[in-house]
């Protein structure tokens, strides 16, 4: 009944994607996106959903296990308030560029604010290179869901699999119409199926006081911050939320707006919609631990899909399972989408000798890079057995730290091409560091003291931003002009 | 008027960034409202971030944006 359910789901996503490709206008524009004119309530949707991923609905309750309730304060609540923020003073005026310069992609913005091809080719294998992660949670989750709810009869690797050919044929299909219009459903889907999932399992556990009774019986740590969690940890962790300012997929979608008035829905309700999915993830995380106590490491990835298999089984595990699958494609299409449009209008139609590239062949381009990228996930998803919640914030830290570029395009005409390469340079040799530290030591820290990498890069990068552009040439007046 | 507004609702942002740091609920277990205390301050946090916003919106809005973007429709 489980699996019929999961199916039903898929095929009803596919669907939607499909049926979007009706309004498909057959151009590039279109295809990546959707020729700019998604109003504030997709757009709310399909930014809130594209940002929710595993990350929030497994990996938040698999953190939540072992550190509780501290959870929500590091990733949650600082995000409610610094992505929001964000928004508004870089995604409106991103957007307002996009339309004035026909903007379609991240690199071809910065490339043309500082004249440079290299910078965009750099960027873009930077860029590349830390979305992989990102990605790979979302093929993770799939896999370990569809194997968890099915009790294995679908093994976790067919589960990625699963979910990699379903997002790949409607982002195929419509482009990004279709992945907003898949987003909006989705997100609504997750929210709602995670309300349920909430109040079912916490019912089932005798109620929210019997249930944090229990947890404090057994596991009073997890109800505090306590030792979980250090000051520092949660001061530092809030540098985070600053990746949203250079997230490729958030950046195609901000271009997607109709106009400058669409992010005020997304700007105004972004923080409750954070909230609505994170409460019950990090509670039913912590009440994991009353029904599956001693889930070690990665093990407690699946502690939220094992709880909605104990309480709710059989026709209610199907639609809840479907929600876990919701938050992850609703991001896998916008990532691969964003990936694919930075393929195609920045290496492809860039350096294309001759002929400018067809309309038609742009989109074709974009599919196949989207096969592309799909199958290298897909392989390394098979070979990574590293923690959701770890994986993430690996590539949250990377984007975040690459947040002073866009603030010194955005606000500093004396920034010049060459601070721009020193930040991005900065970031990409640290990052290496210090993902390689943490690869040794789980939890690891700068020096185990509590305070995160991402502040560390950040600074860096933004110095060397700031020593780059003094100490070179300013930049050529008729280039700053047309972005000031 | 709108200037001093809008410099207030910046230093909102910044005032809301330094409240989320509740030191002082660190070991804190009382159960408040049928939740933990350190998780009720955060959820009131999401919810004070929220009526920031909404401010932020309607008192401190980048209308240029508004003009840019009327001007290219015309």
């Amino acid at each position: 009944m489980t699996t019929i359910i999961i199916f039903c789901y898929l095929g009803l996503v596919l669907c939607i994607g499909v049926l979007s490709n009706r309004f498909f206008r057959g151009t590039g524009e279109d295809y990546f996106v959707a020729s700019r004119s998604i109003g504030p309530f997709l757009l709310l949707m399909s930014l809130f959903g594209t940002n929710m991923t595993a990350f929030a609905i497994l990996g938040a309750s698999g953190e939540a296990y072992h550190t509780g309730i501290g959870v929500f304060a590091l990733m949650p609540s600082g995000a409610a308030l610094i992505i929001p923020t964000v928004f508004f003073f870089i995604g409106t005026r991103v957007w307002a560029l996009g339309k004035r310069h026909n903007l379609l992609t991240q690199v071809q913005y910065f490339r043309r604010r500082w004249d440079s091809d290299g910078l965009g080719l750099l960027l873009f294998v930077v860029m590349i290179a830390l979305l992989i992660p990102y990605l790979l949670i979302g093929v993770m989750g799939g896999g370990i869901t569809l194997a968890q709810v099915t009790k294995g009869q679908i093994p976790q690797w067919a589960g990625g699999l699963l979910i990699c050919l379903v997002v790949l044929t409607y982002v195929s299909f419509g482009g990004m119409r279709s992945t907003a219009w898949a987003n909006a459903f989705q997100t609504l889907v997750f929210m709602i199926l995670g309300g349920v999932t909430f109040f079912v399992i916490v019912d089932k556990l005798g109620g929210l006081d019997s249930a944090l009774a229990q947890v404090a019986a057994a596991h009073p740590e997890l109800l505090i911050k306590g030792d979980n969690i250090s000051p520092i940890k949660l001061l530092t962790y809030t540098c985070i939320p600053l990746s949203v300012g250079m997230f490729p997929h958030l950046f195609t979608h901000w271009l997607t707006a109709k106009s400058a008035r669409t992010f005020r829905w997304p700007l105004m309700f972004y923080p409750l919609c954070i909230a609505i999915v994170w409460i019950p993830s990090v509670l039913l995380g912590i009440f994991g631990s009353i029904d599956f106590p001693g889930l070690k490491g990665a093990a407690a990835n699946s502690v939220l899909v094992k709880m909605i298999d104990l309480h709710a089984p059989g026709a209610l595990a199907g639609l809840l399972a479907a929600g876990v699958f919701a938050a992850i494609m609703s991001s896998l299409d916008s990532q691969v989408l964003s990936i694919s449009n930075m393929f195609t209008q920045d290496i492809v139609r860039h350096y294309r000798k001759g002929d400018e590239l067809s309309e038609k062949a742009q989109v074709l381009s974009g599919r196949l890079f989207v096969i592309a990228i799909f199958a290298v996930t897909y392989v390394l998803s098979l070979v990574s057995a590293r923690s959701i919640f770890a994986l993430a914030v690996w590539s949250f830290t990377g984007f975040a730290a690459l947040f002073p570029v866009v603030v010194a395009a955005l606000f500093w005409k004396r920034s010049t091409k060459y601070g721009a390469f020193a930040s991005v340079l900065t970031v990409a040799a640290l990052w290496c560091y210090f993902f390689f530290q943490g690869w040794k030591i789980p939890g690891y820290t700068v020096g185990m003291t509590g305070v995160m990498p991402v502040v560390v890069i950040l600074a860096a990068s933004a110095v060397a931003m700031i020593v780059g552009s003094l100490l070179t040439k300013p930049p050529a007046k008729s280039t700053v002009d047309k972005f000031f | 008027m709108n200037a001093t507004v809008r410099r207030l609702l910046y230093l909102g942002i910044l005032v809301l960034y330094l409240l989320h740091n509740d030191l002082w609920l660190w070991d804190d277990p009382r159960i408040v409202l049928g939740l933990p205390i350190g998780l009720l301050y955060h959820i009131g946090f999401c919810l004070a971030a929220t009526g920031l916003m909404i401010l932020l919106v309607n008192y401190a809005w980048p209308s240029e944006l508004d003009a840019e973007d009327e001007e290219q429709a015309a």
